[in-house]
């Protein structure tokens, strides 16, 4: 009886997991062979000009790359309504990346060849950008990408708009100093971000007196945080720097609250929660917590106030918005800029007006510049701390907009890393 | 010291979570036989519930007790149309049910996409619930404390435990249910009505699912995949505790539940998981059948 049983219950698992390396297989095989078609230069005959928005539309990344697209297609209507680029109205070019890499490398594929696109705005996950690059590099086409991420990188086909990590981790560690935290215990979710940034950090905290009391990782999705609390507590570090993504922060948050650990006791600084998610954990757990960013819905200023008003009354007034969406914003301008400049859509010309360093924008974050040599943008580095009613609130920030340095080259500290 | 102790309630804490995710499992599975993949999604169903009573209570104690039984309702009445629709014709195709209630599963979290959003949502938890009760202080700031929620959660599964032991031993349900798992024809034949007992059944297995959704909005986050971030836990729990017994389920909710937490501590989360599953697949190598079994005549 029993072992009928478990044939049968064997044979079960045996078709899930065919069916899923099926479906797996599935999207890899279309990606070579669509990555042999042949290159497509820039269409710049119509009357409009294409771009390409590729971003997540369904999947697990989907909650946060929907905004990421809504903040692209307000960048297009109000350029559109203002007369376009060029004399040419903008003519977005939507595709699903399906929260899925080798899809986002064919979708790419599509964009550039296909319907020969000016320019590509997207991608979420370091994972997905890494899939997409040889894609660009190999075309030769842009790719602008709007999220803070973990460095190490630059592509001559792609612009980043997000933070790196010195716009971001190392001004996070310095006002951590300043408030005269000397220990850290580090919280990640298990992949490349996190790994790279604790790098960075413990080669930070070894050059500035800090001590690194603890490190740990917890697999993606990852919601049984009872032990990494313990572990937290037993460390008593001055402060917690948490990059963890998604559902594991709900847990984190949970049981770090349930445990007796408050901010005024040991503060947890985060890299991957905005406003979107603050909503989702709740601020009964997260209120007067401390994020890392360069902009928030709060950032003062009228660009912001024009932004934050343009989106609400486009997506519904609940609707925060955060700081991928504002770089996501800030790209499509960007762009624009350049194109305008160089007085084509080749891209070519394009990179050659965005390397003298002269493209700049106001943008709600602040007045961003493109740099040159990387590609990268000049950004401001903001603290700030959750209020209970689920806004940020800045405490500190950089003063200035900090140049980028994705291999962190011009500090000592991180020789190492290289 | 402190650690030592701490980290056994963290066992005992995962264990109550387990034991809760894998009890409603262990009627349905473990005493049905149906692999019902949609079992997640009917935690994920109670989770809901407790938002939507948020919604129309405002006081999170009140509606935290209001939610439970509401959820088991509606957990409840979800099993019992997925059995009445699909799982009473496939009794005797065990693949086939395990791919229809699998697409039920997806078809249950794209319909709570559609509902409630993509992203999560968020419950408040009474004041009382997201504290801790400190049970020895050492002074240096390291006390031992045992967290409200989780003391809750274990309580709740105690009960379930215990309220289902008595059901299934001294109702006239109970010995109905017990008569079918052990011999269908016979029970049959003697007039039970054994598709409203295995209705019967479906309906408590899938409430308790729902009860336990409320348990996990303590602790965990409430959105459309929760369900599936589940259920191999609750399946592996049913299966090594051995199929038809509830006590099997006990046992290894609570050593997996504590082995996890004393492996982890001195390693990582991802080597405990591992050591776990390696020890699982060792074990039902040497019982197959999982730790208790139901001995019966049938000769099926």
């Amino acid at each position: 009886m029993f072992r009928v049983r478990g044939r049968r219950i064997a044979a079960c698992a045996a078709v899930v997991a065919t069916a899923m390396t099926l479906a797996s297989c599935g999207s890899r095989v279309d990606q070579s062979s669509s990555s042999t078609a042949a290159t497509g230069a820039v269409d710049a005959s119509g009357t409009t000009i294409k771009v390409g928005l590729l971003n997540s539309l369904s999947g697990t990344m989907a909650i946060s790359e929907v905004t990421v697209k809504n903040a692209l297609m307000l960048a297009v209507d109000e350029i559109n309504a203002a007369g376009g680029v060029l004399g040419k109205k903008i003519e977005p070019v939507s595709e699903d990346g399906a929260s899925d890499w080798p899809t986002f490398a064919e979708k790419a594929q599509k964009l550039i060849s296909q319907d020969r696109v000016a320019a590509v705005f997207g991608c979420w996950t370091s994972a997905s950008r890494k899939a997409v690059k040889p894609v660009f590099e190999k075309n030769k086409a842009l790719l602008f990408y709007p999220v803070q991420y973990e460095g190490l990188e630059q592509s001559p086909y792609i612009y980043y708009t997000g933070a790196t990590t010195n716009q971001q981790i190392v001004p996070a560690l310095d006002y951590l100093k300043a408030q005269g935290k000397t220990s850290l215990y580090l919280v990640g979710s298990d992949y490349v971000f996190p790994r790279t940034a604790n790098k960075i950090i413990k080669a930070y905290a070894d050059a500035n007196g800090m001590k690194v009391l603890g490190e740990d990782y917890a697999p993606l999705g990852s919601t049984e945080f009872s032990t990494i609390t313990n572990k937290v507590k037993a460390a008593g570090a001055g402060a917690v720097f948490n990059t963890l993504n998604g559902d594991s922060n709900v847990a984190f948050f949970k049981e770090y609250k349930s445990a007796g650990l408050t901010a005024d006791k040991m503060p947890v600084l985060s890299v991957s929660i905005a406003e979107e998610e603050v909503k989702s954990i709740g601020t009964q757990y997260l209120a007067d917590q401390l994020t890392a960013w360069n902009y928030y819905q709060t950032t003062p200023g009228a660009a912001n106030e024009k932004f934050v008003k343009a989106y609400k009354a486009k997506y519904g007034e609940d609707k925060p918005t955060s700081d991928p969406m504002e770089a996501a914003y800030v790209s499509v301008y960007l762009w624009k800029a350049m194109v305008e400049k160089a007085g084509a859509f080749d891209v070519e010309k394009v990179k050659a007006a965005g390397a003298a360093g002269d493209i700049t924008f106001d943008a709600p974050e602040g007045k961003v510049t493109v740099d040159g040599p990387t590609q990268h943008v000049h950004k401001t580095a903001r603290i700030g701390k959750i209020g209970s009613d689920g806004l940020i609130n800045e405490v500190w920030n950089s003063g200035e907009p900090i140049k980028p340095d994705p291999y962190l080259k011009d500090y000592a500290w991180a020789k190492s890393l290289a | 010291m402190t650690l030592v102790f701490s980290q056994l309630f963290t066992g005992i804490s995962i264990g109550a979570v387990l034991l809760l995710i894998a009890l409603g499992l262990s009627l349905t599975f473990g005493q049905m036989n149906v692999i019902n993949m949609a079992h997640g999604e009917f935690i994920m169903a109670g989770a809901y519930t407790v938002y939507v009573v948020q919604q129309i209570i405002t006081n999170a104690g009140v509606s935290l007790l209001v939610a439970l039984p509401v959820a088991f309702l509606v957990a409840g009445a979800m099993g019992v149309v997925l059995e009445f629709l699909l799982i009473r014709r496939l009794y005797t195709r065990p693949l086939d049910t395990l791919l229809v209630t699998w697409g039920v599963a997806l078809i249950l979290q794209q319909l709570a996409r559609d509902i409630f959003g993509a992203p999560n949502v968020q419950t408040r938890a009474p004041d009382l619930l997201t504290g801790s009760i400190t049970i020895f202080s050492s002074g240096d700031g390291n006390d031992l404390m045992v967290a409200n929620s989780r003391l809750f959660i274990l309580t709740l599964a105690l009960l379930a435990v215990a309220a289902l032991t008595l059901g299934l031993r001294m109702t006239p349900l109970g010995r109905r249910i017990r008569a079918v798992v052990q011999n269908r024809d016979l029970a049959a034949a003697s007039g039970i009505a054994t598709g409203r007992v295995d209705r019967m059944t479906f309906f408590i297995g899938s409430g308790l699912a729902g009860i336990a959704g409320v348990a996990l909005t303590l602790v965990g986050p409430i959105g459309p995949t929760m369900g599936t971030n589940i259920i191999i836990d609750a399946f592996l729990v049913v299966v090594v505790g051995g199929i038809g017994q509830l006590k099997g389920t006990v046992i290894v909710a609570f050593a997996l539940g504590m082995m996890q937490s004393l492996v982890e501590y001195s390693t990582t989360i991802s080597v405990a998981k591992v050591l776990v599953f390696l020890t699982i697949v060792a074990f039902l190598q040497w019982r197959p059948q999982g730790l208790f079994t139901l001995r019966t005549r049938s000769l099926a």
